[in-house]
């Protein structure tokens, strides 16, 4: 680093005044660097804040119009200005879950892969290809899947699963229904896809923090490496590995793009995973252009702020969860 | 005994083994949807690929054409986010590390930010819309850019916080001890120590803006023309490709396609560069 700007050495002693002054105007530049970074700090807490408080305001016209019926009743009816927001929540709920069924042990799999599994030098390419994923904006998903994944899935994944489970007493009505491709299942299986590189990589990391010489006691008793993971390195991170999945719980919660392709935006309620349905983010994207009274608007931001709502306690969860294995790190 | 012994060794071992190989193939599931998804939009894309892109205008259905006010659009209200989202973003980076580490107020803005870090998109675009737009009364490339901004945002404050943390206390202590004050201190040894770091947390959150959509929708909208005007809509390549994507015309598909690898090929290409910026500093360091 260059030390040129460092007071030079050798200057005659200067008069008091002039140091006392300098001090001063120190002074008064550090106080005033001081406020500019303390407000720019305080302005991230504002922007979240301003978010949920303006998405409030404009979804009070939905929410003092249809009150709880908004959370209770699947109407959504712009003619009528009749919104109930419970299709697009369940819809959410249900393409999230998939999502997680999907990607969690999947995640796990590829995490244990990278920690215990693979030889050294194919470690940091497969864990940098597998972060690749994650850099891919989500509206490219969107198009694969309208384009390339939805064919495949009803020429052939459908049908296979209407046939072979679409029978079965209890789970048989969530695989009924025609072969349309685009629907909860298939939307599931997208975010699946999106949210399998943010789980994969805190697991990844979370597992390196174990320290050696407890996988090598447990190593030394005899255990297999199945042992060690299952009953040592998860043991150990399980918090970090629960705020993981809850930070890919977040972002499949909110994932917009991607889902809007796939969904079919079908305002239906049906238990078949095979039909289409929508989410709140799809409502949201799909609808908003074509909002055009007050309550039908306000009812989009009032799902707007449900969603606010429900991801900021997913991700507090998640972070709160994450922070708990650093803790407890400072204290061994 | 020993023929229980061996017999539960096996069964732990055929466990390990099925485990593993699971494991294993999880990663090969992973790389699968990556290939597969890559492949398609290379393929795709390269096809749809013609010079006309760049200089024509997004058409109407069944027309050719090409998307440059889509690619003018997005490079204004990138380069504009970047350029409101990054100070803010390195000064409450500063705030976090320098001036708020141990305190309570800095935990509650690391918390949040964290939260802004990974919160939906879609969500800032309502924030936006009701705050610019609907004040002004109409979409407007600005309203698209302060929406990037707050994307921007949380994504160098977290760079910018963990660099400066890196910055070992040596330096700040010989500089505070020659008797410079802090500000001093902080732009020019702690900001020029951290600023490869810094400058990797720009180019993430450029790779992140570049494909956005979901925002775009309610704040930029877009526009079929070309427009430099920031007071108007104006057109994105996301949400150009959204909606000719969604379209039924093939002309539109191949435009899509055409946008949707431009924009892959340019975020791949930001995130290798920011990688390469994060390796040369570790060899650099050690």
């Amino acid at each position: 680093m260059s030390t040129d700007h460092v007071l030079p050495a050798g200057l005659p002693p200067a008069p008091t005044d002039s140091v006392a002054l300098r001090a001063e105007s120190d002074r008064r530049a550090d106080r005033f660097f001081r406020y500019l970074v303390t407000s720019a700090g305080l302005f991230v807490l504002v922007a979240l804040a301003g978010a949920a408080a303006s998405m409030l305001w404009g979804g009070r016209l939905a929410f003092s119009t249809f009150g709880l019926d908004f959370l209770t009743t699947t109407d959504w009816d712009a003619v009528g200005q009749k919104f109930g927001a419970l299709v697009p929540i369940y819809g959410t709920l249900v393409t999230a879950l998939i999502a997680m069924l999907i990607a969690v042990p999947v995640s796990f799999g590829i995490a244990l892969f990278l920690t215990e599994v693979a030889p050294p030098w194919l470690r940091t390419p497969v864990a940098s290809a597998i972060e690749l994923l994650a850099g891919i904006p989500s509206i490219i998903y969107g198009m694969w899947g309208l384009f390339v994944f939805v064919p495949v899935m009803s020429a052939t994944v459908i049908p296979f699963l209407t046939e072979h489970l679409g029978p079965l007493p209890i789970f048989g009505p969530l695989f009924q229904g025609p072969p349309l491709g685009i629907g909860m299942l298939t939307a599931g299986i997208v975010l699946a896809i999106m949210v399998i590189p943010f789980i994969s990589s805190v697991m990844r990391e979370v597992f390196l923090t174990v320290p050696t010489r407890l996988k090598e006691s447990a190593y030394a008793l005899g255990s297999t490496t199945w042992e060690v993971s299952w009953n040592v390195v998860l043991p150990y991170t399980r918090s970090a590995v629960i705020g993981g999945i809850f930070l890919g719980l977040g972002r499949a919660l909110g994932e917009t793009m991607a889902v809007t392709f796939v969904l079919g935006n079908a305002h239906r309620m049906t238990a078949s995973l095979l039909m289409p349905g929508n989410s709140i983010a799809a409502t949201i994207a799909n609808e908003f252009s074509e909002a055009d009274s007050e309550i039908y608007l306000s009812s989009l931001i009032a799902l707007g702020f449900l969603l606010f709502i429900v991801t900021f306690v997913v991700l507090a969860i998640a972070k709160l969860m994450l922070m708990r294995l650093n803790r407890n790190e400072g204290h061994r | 005994m020993s023929a229980i012994a061996e017999k539960l060794y096996r069964r732990r071992r055929f466990k390990n083994g099925v485990a593993l190989t699971l494991a294993s193939a999880a990663t090969l599931f992973g790389l699968f949807w990556l290939v597969w998804i890559l492949w398609t939009t290379l393929v795709n894309g390269v096809a749809a690929l013609k010079p006309e892109l760049f200089y024509q205008m997004t058409p109407p259905p069944g027309e050719d054409g090409g998307l440059a006010n889509a690619f003018f659009g997005s490079i204004v209200m990138s380069l504009l986010a970047i350029v409101m989202g990054t100070p803010v973003g390195i000064l409450a980076g500063t705030f976090l590390a320098e001036y708020a580490r141990r305190s309570l107020i800095g935990e509650v803005i690391r918390f949040v930010n964290d939260i802004l870090l990974s919160a939906p998109s879609i969500v800032l675009g309502l924030f936006v819309y009701t705050l610019v737009v609907k004040p002004m009364g109409h979409f407007s490339g600005l309203a698209g850019a302060i929406t990037l901004a707050l994307i921007v945002l949380p994504v160098v404050v977290r760079t910018t916080d963990e660099m400066l943390k890196l910055v070992p206390s040596q330096m700040r202590e010989a500089a505070l001890s020659l008797g410079v004050p802090q500000w001093k201190v902080t732009v020019q040894v702690l900001y020029r120590s951290a600023l490869p770091g810094i400058l990797t947390g720009v180019l993430l959150a450029l790779a992140r803006i570049s494909g956005e959509t979901a925002p775009l929708l309610f704040t930029a909208l877009n526009n079929q023309f070309w427009s430099a005007d920031l007071s108007g809509p104006m057109a994105s390549v996301p949400v150009v490709v959204f909606q000719y994507a969604m379209s039924p015309y093939d002309s539109w598909h191949s435009l899509a396609w055409a946008g949707a690898f431009m924009v892959t090929v340019f975020v791949l290409c930001i995130s290798l560069i920011a990688r390469a910026i994060i390796a040369r500093r570790k060899v650099a360091n050690d």
